[in-house]
């Protein structure tokens, strides 16, 4: 175990206008740290998705990100509704985001999938009804 | 490379300087200091976009470029003039008027930029179109945007578009064609840009994508605006036909001009250092779909909001729109060129981590830990009375060893009331009628020491510090 950081997050939920403040920092703070651009826009693309989701589905959350010499994990956790399948959630273009939120521009179905596709690893935990974390880690 | 790829054509007037904290909270890169009493522009930081020149309330920064004069050093000269130069005038039908009032200034030639312009959008639409799959790409005209994408966007840098800026196509033509006419050496020819901005003239001396500019010097609009007006000869019939641009070329001064270059619907156009830094943000997080071509000006309006002109940038705007109007689309071709024989970069242009903290990820990491922590030491208020622009800043500044936690403000203000507390406490017995002992006394003296050292340590404006 080398040095490690870690930066943690509050997302409102309410505000669809902030949601990608928190990725947005990582990626400023990954650029001071001279980590490879190829990984920034992993971490960028693979947290800003799940802050999203976090936005449309669970009324906002906390983001907790450590970054080590070896990887940047980070977990996000929600109090919200809980995944109910997650294989079907992991299919692209199926989306449980209301009509307003998709005239928005948002839940088009590609969150989750773009999530594992960027991370190198990803995990869900998630109980109906008390909510969910997903960890992603990106390996430097 | 020999040149300095970091040189800016912003200089500080220090005489002028008050030390105030404008330009170190306007700089898009948090490229300034303020240390004892005067700005300091951190050369790799710097841009170069001109944004210190405007805001400065004191006119402390100004932007570098050569004078007229430099006309002298050559024995033949060619004016290139920036489709931003027609706009600074009033009415201007025919921009004949101006080529021609160039010449009887003194230049032996002029070719147009705008004229070059034209061809750098025939190239841009092909090479798009070659390259579909690759878009959207950025625009690379503007050297303030390449500089910022060199230090700040390692990920969008393949995304410029790799073809010369209009200026060095238009010196390139310029030079070749005053060598076939007067059979000079190059050396004798003089290649005399006049610029709306002071970016340009670091471009000429450090260009981007290639080796070395045809560009001899840069001028300034606002100097050489002035001097053309009393040869201004509106009478068509004695002006001689000079002109070789159309709409696309002229409309280049615009924000939004290029990308009208382009015939293409899909493309975005920011202007204003701070909106394109928000577009690179989102482009970079692939936030922005369905776009083929992204152009950006580090200048408000455009090339005609740049800092070395004379006209209100949206005023020269409108003038831009009134002159091109009937004006054919085009005038110039790559066809018709024969003298640019490779219009593309021949250079890559490269990431430059100026920002990273230490020189491994592990140093990095730990720097970056002490940033935090001394971050959370300090108040959030982003004063500025440190010289830095934020508290983050001087975290960083501190961290990399530029700094000391007591050029805040408040905690000099915690220390030294934490020191007067001690002494206070010390002398409080004394006040009661109780002598300090030997090592009291030795104690105090040191509180004392330490306190004026403190105090000492803190730069006071020149204004308020006390007669002696």
């Amino acid at each position: 175990m080398g040095d490690q950081l870690i930066f943690t997050y509050v997302i409102d939920g309410n505000d669809f206008t902030r949601a990608g403040e928190a990725s947005s920092s990582v990626k400023n703070k990954l650029k001071m740290l001279g980590v490879g651009s190829d990984v920034i826009r992993k971490t960028a693309i693979a947290m800003y998705e799940g802050e999203i989701n976090m936005v449309i589905h669970a009324d906002g959350g906390t983001i907790t990100v450590t970054i080590s010499d070896t990887d940047i994990t980070m977990v996000l956790a929600d109090t919200g509704p809980g995944i109910p399948d997650i294989d079907q959630a992991m299919q692209e273009g199926f989306s449980t985001a209301r009509e307003e939120v998709r005239s928005l521009g948002f839940g088009a179905g590609m969150g989750l999938p773009n999530m594992k596709r960027y991370s190198d690893e990803m995990h869900i935990d998630t109980v109906i009804g008390q909510g969910t974390t997903i960890t992603m880690k990106v390996n430097l | 490379m020999g040149t300095n790829k970091f040189i800016r054509s912003v200089r500080l007037r220090e005489s002028a300087c008050q030390g105030c904290i404008n330009c170190i909270k306007y700089c898009p890169t948090q490229a300034i200091r303020v240390h004892n009493g005067k700005a300091h522009i951190i050369d790799k930081f710097c841009i170069d976009c001109g944004r210190c020149i405007r805001y400065c309330p004191h006119h402390a920064k100004i932007p570098v470029y050569d004078p007229l004069s430099v006309i002298n050093n050559f024995k033949y000269t060619v004016a290139l003039p920036a489709p931003s130069l027609y706009a600074q005038y009033n009415n201007l039908t025919n921009v004949d008027i101006v080529l021609n009032a160039l010449l009887k200034l003194g230049f032996d030639d002029v070719y147009e930029v705008s004229a070059a312009a034209e061809l750098v959008s025939e190239a841009s639409r092909s090479y798009i179109r070659q390259h579909m799959d690759e878009a959207p790409f950025i625009s690379s005209a503007c050297p303030s945007v390449i500089r910022l994408i060199r230090v700040k966007f390692p990920a969008l840098i393949s995304r410029l578009l790799p073809i010369k800026a209009p200026v060095e196509v238009a010196a390139e033509i310029a030079r070749a064609r005053a060598i076939k006419k007067t059979g000079l050496k190059p050396e004798e020819i003089g290649i005399i840009f006049i610029s709306p901005c002071p970016s340009k003239v670091s471009y000429a001396k450090a260009p981007l994508g290639i080796e070395k500019s045809n560009i001899d010097n840069v001028v300034a609009i606002k100097d050489v605006y002035p001097l053309l007006l009393p040869h201004m000869k509106h009478d068509e019939s004695q002006l001689k036909p000079l002109s070789h641009s159309g709409r696309i070329g002229i409309g280049w001064s615009n924000a939004g001009g290029e990308a009208g270059g382009l015939l293409a619907d899909s493309y975005l156009a920011a202007d204003g250092i701070v909106n394109i830094l928000r577009v690179l943000e989102e482009l970079e997080d692939e936030k922005l779909h369905g776009l083929t071509f992204v152009e950006l000006n580090a200048c408000s309006g455009g090339c005609v909001g740049g800092t070395l002109t004379v006209e209100n940038a949206y005023i020269a705007m409108a003038k831009t729109k009134r002159l091109t109007k009937y004006q054919p689309v085009s005038k110039s071709h790559l066809d018709d060129t024969p003298e640019i024989r490779n219009i593309y970069w021949a250079d890559d242009i490269e990431y430059e981590p100026v920002f990273r903290l230490g020189n491994t990820f592990k140093e990095s990491l730990k720097m970056m830990s002490d940033v935090e922590k001394l971050t959370a030491r300090f108040p959030g208020l982003d004063c500025g009375s440190c010289g830095a622009p934020t508290c983050q800043t001087l975290a960083e500044d501190i961290v990399r060893g530029e700094a000391t936690p007591n050029d805040c403000i408040y905690v000099l203000r915690s220390n030294i009331a934490d020191l007067s507390q001690k002494i206070e406490s010390l002398t409080q017995g004394e006040k009661a009628g109780k002598p300090l002992s030997e090592e009291e006394d030795e104690m105090l003296h040191k509180y004392i020491k330490k306190l004026t050292t403190e105090l000492a340590s803190f730069g006071v404006p020149g204004n308020l510090r006390q007669p002696r």
